[in-house]
C-alpha cells in the first residue's frame, strides 16, 4: 500500500494551447479511495494515466509511496488499472487474463493459480475461469477486469470510469460492491468518473477537476455543503444548485418579490453577487418568489419543479428548480410561491469564488 | 393493368438482369483464356487451332508428357520452397514494421513511413538491374538465396497493410499489457499478433501468389534447371518445344492448380485483402 502524490504535475499535449492537467497538487493517502470527477475533457483521465505512467509528465513530480516515479517505467510503478472498456485480452481465458501479469513477472505457476483462484473467489468468478471474455456479460467482464487488478496485489488501483459500460441498475449495485471491496483490501485507489453520484457515494474524498485545474478536493459531504466555487456548486448535486446572478441594493438582493439580506462583508465590497440555492432548500409557501411551473418531474420519492421566476413587473425571467413534497405537487402551468431558509444560501463572487458558505 | 408497384418491380428486374449480364460478360472475359488453355491441353497438335471448347477425343496423355519433358516435381518443390520462405519472412517482418509504424513513438516515424511507402511507386523493372548487381556482389546469382533473401525482409505494401490493421486495434489492450509488465516485443508477440491473424492471412496469400507467379526475377537470377521455378520451366519448354502447344497448355494448367488450391483454401482472406487494401496484390 502506498500514498499517491501529484506535485505541481502538468501535462500538455503537443500542439495544444491549454494544458490537459495544469499544476495539479494533490495527495491521496495510503488506503484512501479518491474519486476524481469532472465533465468530459477536464483532464481527469490524463491525471490517472500520469500516475500509471501511460502519459508523460511535462513538469512537476508524481510520487507513489513517497518514491518519485515521474520518470519510471509504467511496469516499475506497481499500479494496476481498470479500463473503461476493460481491455481484457480477447484471446485468453478469464484465468489467463487474470494471471497474465504474474506470468510476465515469471512467478511460479502454482502461485499464479492460487492468486487467481483467491481473486476469483472474492469476485464470484470461479465458474467462468475457463471462458473467454466474449462469452461473458458486461458485469462479468467488469469483474474480470477488477480481478486482473486484484491478482497483481499492486500498491495502487487506478480506475478509469470502470462502471460506465454497465446499465443503470447494475452500475448502482456494482458501485457499492466495488467500494466495499476496496475498503476490505485497503488498497489506495484513484477512481475517475464523470458521474457525480459515483463520486459522492464511493469516495473517501472527491477531487473536482475543470479544464485541467483542481477546483476542490474534499469529502463528499463537504463538497456538497461547502462548494469552493460556482463550478463545484453547479457540478455537484442533481438537479444542480440554482445559481442567480443579482445586483446588490441596500444590502440585499431581490429574487423576484423575495428580498434576501446579503451579509455586510459582501455587500460592502461587491455590486453583484451570485446566489446559490439547492433545489431541496426551497419550501412551498405563501411568501417568497413567484414561479411559473414549466415541467413537473415526479421521481417517486421526490418531485422536482422546473419553472421560471416572475419578476415584480410581471416579466418571466430566470429558470429555477425546486424540490416539492411528494404528496400533492403543483400542476404544470400553475404559479407557486417558494422561499428558502436564508441561512442555507450560498454566496459567490461574480468571478466564481465562494464568499459565504451555508450551514 | 400495371400499377406503380408493378412498374418498380419491373424496373428492378430489368436492372438486375442487365447487371448480371454485364457481370457474366466480364467473368467470361476473365475465364475464357483459362478455359481455352484447358481445352487446348486436351487437343492434338494439329487440332489445336480448331474453334471448339470440347475436343472430341481428349488427349490426357499431354499431361503425362509434361512430366517427361520438364522436371516438374523438382520445379514445384523449388517454387513451394521459395514461396514459403518469402511468405514467412514477409509476414514476420511486415507485421513487425507495421507495428512499429502504427504504435511505437519515435522521431521521424511518419516521414519514414511515407518515404517507405513511396517505394511502391518504383517498378521492379527499374530496380531489377541494381538488384542483380547486388546479388552478384554477394555471389548469390544462380543460387536459391537470390530467390529467397531479397523478398524476405518485408515490403512497403505488406508493411502498409499491417500498419493499417494495427491502427484498427484498440490502444487499451496495449496499455493494459504495458501495465501488466510487457515489453514492446511481448506486446507484439503475445497480445497483438493473435489479433492480426486476418491481415496475416491476407498478406500470406498475396505474397504466396506473387512469388508463385513471379517470372522476371527468376528469369534474371536463375539459369540452373535444378533450382528453377515453374514459371521458368514453362518458358524454357516454350523455347524447346515450340510446336507442342497442347503440352504447353497442359503445363500451364498444372502450374495453375496449386494456386487454385490456395485460393480455395484462403478465398475469404483473398477477398478481404482486396477490400481491405483497395488493390489485389502489388
Amino acid at each position: 500500500m502506498a500514498s499517491v502524490g501529484f506535485e505541481h504535475a502538468t501535462r500538455r499535449y503537443p500542439g495544444t494551447a491549454r494544458a490537459a492537467v495544469h499544476d495539479l497538487d494533490l495527495t491521496v493517502d495510503d488506503g484512501e479511495f479518491l474519486v476524481v470527477v469532472g465533465p468530459s475533457g477536464c483532464g481527469k483521465s490524463t491525471a490517472l494515466r500520469m500516475v500509471a505512467g501511460l502519459e508523460p509528465v511535462d513538469s512537476g513530480r508524481i510520487r507513489i509511496g513517497g518514491r518519485d516515479v515521474t520518470d519510471t517505467d509504467p511496469k516499475e510503478r506497481d499500479t494496476a488499472m481498470v479500463f473503461q472498456n476493460y481491455a481484457l485480452y480477447p484471446h485468453m481465458t478469464v484465468a489467463q487474463n487474470m494471471g497474465f501479469a504474474l506470468k510476465i513477472a515469471k512467478l511460479p505457476r502454482a502461485q499464479i493459480r492460487d492468486r487467481v483462484l483467491a481473486a476469483a473467489r472474492l469476485l464470484d468468478l470461479q465458474p467462468y475461469l475457463d471462458r473467454r471474455p466474449k462469452d461473458l456479460s458486461g458485469g462479468q467482464r467488469q469483474r474480470v477486469a477488477m480481478g486482473r487488478a486484484i491478482v497483481r496485489q499492486p500498491q495502487v488501483f487506478l480506475m478509469d470510469e470502470p462502471l460506465s459500460n454497465l446499465d443503470a441498475k447494475l452500475r448502482a449495485q456494482t458501485r457499492s460492491e466495488l467500494a466495499a471491496l476496496q475498503r476490505r483490501l485497503g488498497t489506495t485507489t484513484v477512481y475517475v468518473t464523470h458521474d457525480q453520484a459515483e463520486a459522492l457515494t464511493m469516495g473517501d474524498r472527491v477531487a473536482v477537476l475543470r479544464d485541467g485545474v483542481l477546483q476542490q478536493c474534499a469529502s463528499p459531504r463537504a463538497l456538497y455543503r461547502e462548494p469552493a466555487n460556482v463550478f463545484v456548486a453547479g457540478f455537484i448535486g442533481s438537479p444542480a444548485m440554482n445559481l442567480l446572478t443579482l445586483p446588490i441594493r441596500d444590502y440585499s438582493v431581490a429574487i423576484g418579490d423575495w428580498v434576501v439580506a446579503v451579509p455586510r462583508d459582501i455587500s460592502d465590497t461587491a455590486a453583484q453577487v451570485v446566489v446559490g440555492i439547492r433545489p431541496e432548500h426551497f419550501e412551498l409557501g405563501s411568501m417568497g418568489v413567484e414561479i411559473e411551473i414549466d415541467v413537473v418531474e415526479e421521481l417517486g420519492a421526490d418531485t422536482y419543479l422546473y419553472g421560471r421566476i416572475i419578476t415584480p413587473d410581471g416579466a418571466i425571467d430566470q429558470h429555477i428548480v425546486a424540490r416539492a413534497g411528494w404528496r400533492d405537487p403543483p400542476a404544470r402551468g400553475s404559479r407557486i410561491l417558494v422561499r428558502a431558509d436564508p441561512d442555507r444560501l450560498h454566496f459567490f463572487a461574480t468571478d466564481g469564488r465562494c464568499l459565504r458558505r451555508s450551514y | 393493368m400495371s400499377g406503380p408497384t408493378e412498374r418498380v418491380i419491373k424496373r428492378s428486374v430489368v436492372r438486375a438482369v442487365a447487371l448480371y449480364a454485364a457481370l457474366i460478360g466480364m467473368a467470361w472475359c476473365a475465364l475464357f483464356p483459362i478455359l481455352w488453355a484447358l481445352s487446348g491441353s486436351l487437343k492434338t497438335e494439329p487440332g489445336i487451332a480448331e474453334p471448339n471448347l470440347f475436343p472430341a477425343h481428349p488427349q490426357w496423355s499431354n499431361y503425362a508428357r509434361v512430366f517427361s519433358l520438364m522436371p516438374f516435381w523438382r520445379m514445384l518443390g523449388n517454387t513451394v520452397l521459395y514461396a514459403c520462405c518469402v511468405t514467412l519472412g514477409q509476414v514476420f517482418f511486415c507485421s513487425l514494421a507495421g507495428y512499429a509504424f502504427a504504435r511505437l513513438r519515435f522521431r521521424g516515424r511518419d516521414t519514414l513511413f511515407v518515404l517507405y511507402l513511396a517505394t511502391l511507386m518504383v517498378p521492379l523493372t527499374v530496380t531489377v538491374i541494381p538488384q542483380f548487381i547486388l546479388m552478384r556482389a554477394f555471389g548469390w546469382t544462380d543460387t536459391p538465396w537470390a530467390m529467397i533473401v531479397p523478398g524476405l525482409f518485408g515490403s512497403a505494401f505488406g508493411t502498409y497493410l499491417m500498419r493499417q490493421f494495427f491502427l484498427t486495434l484498440p490502444t487499451d489492450l496495449e496499455e493494459a499489457a504495458v501495465l501488466d509488465g510487457c515489453s514492446p516485443w511481448q506486446i507484439y508477440w503475445r497480445i497483438l499478433l493473435p489479433h492480426i491473424r486476418p491481415a496475416v492471412m491476407v498478406l500470406a496469400v498475396l505474397t504466396w501468389v506473387n512469388v508463385w507467379n513471379d517470372f522476371l526475377w527468376p528469369l534474371v537470377m536463375i539459369q540452373r534447371r535444378d533450382i528453377a521455378t515453374l514459371t521458368l520451366g514453362l518458358v524454357w519448354m516454350q523455347g524447346q518445344y515450340v510446336s507442342r502447344w497442347p503440352v504447353l497448355m497442359a503445363a500451364s494448367i498444372l502450374i495453375l492448380l496449386p494456386l487454385l488450391g490456395v485460393y480455395g483454401f484462403a478465398q475469404r482472406a483473398f477477398v478481404r485483402g482486396i477490400t481491405l487494401t483497395g488493390f489485389g496484390g502489388r
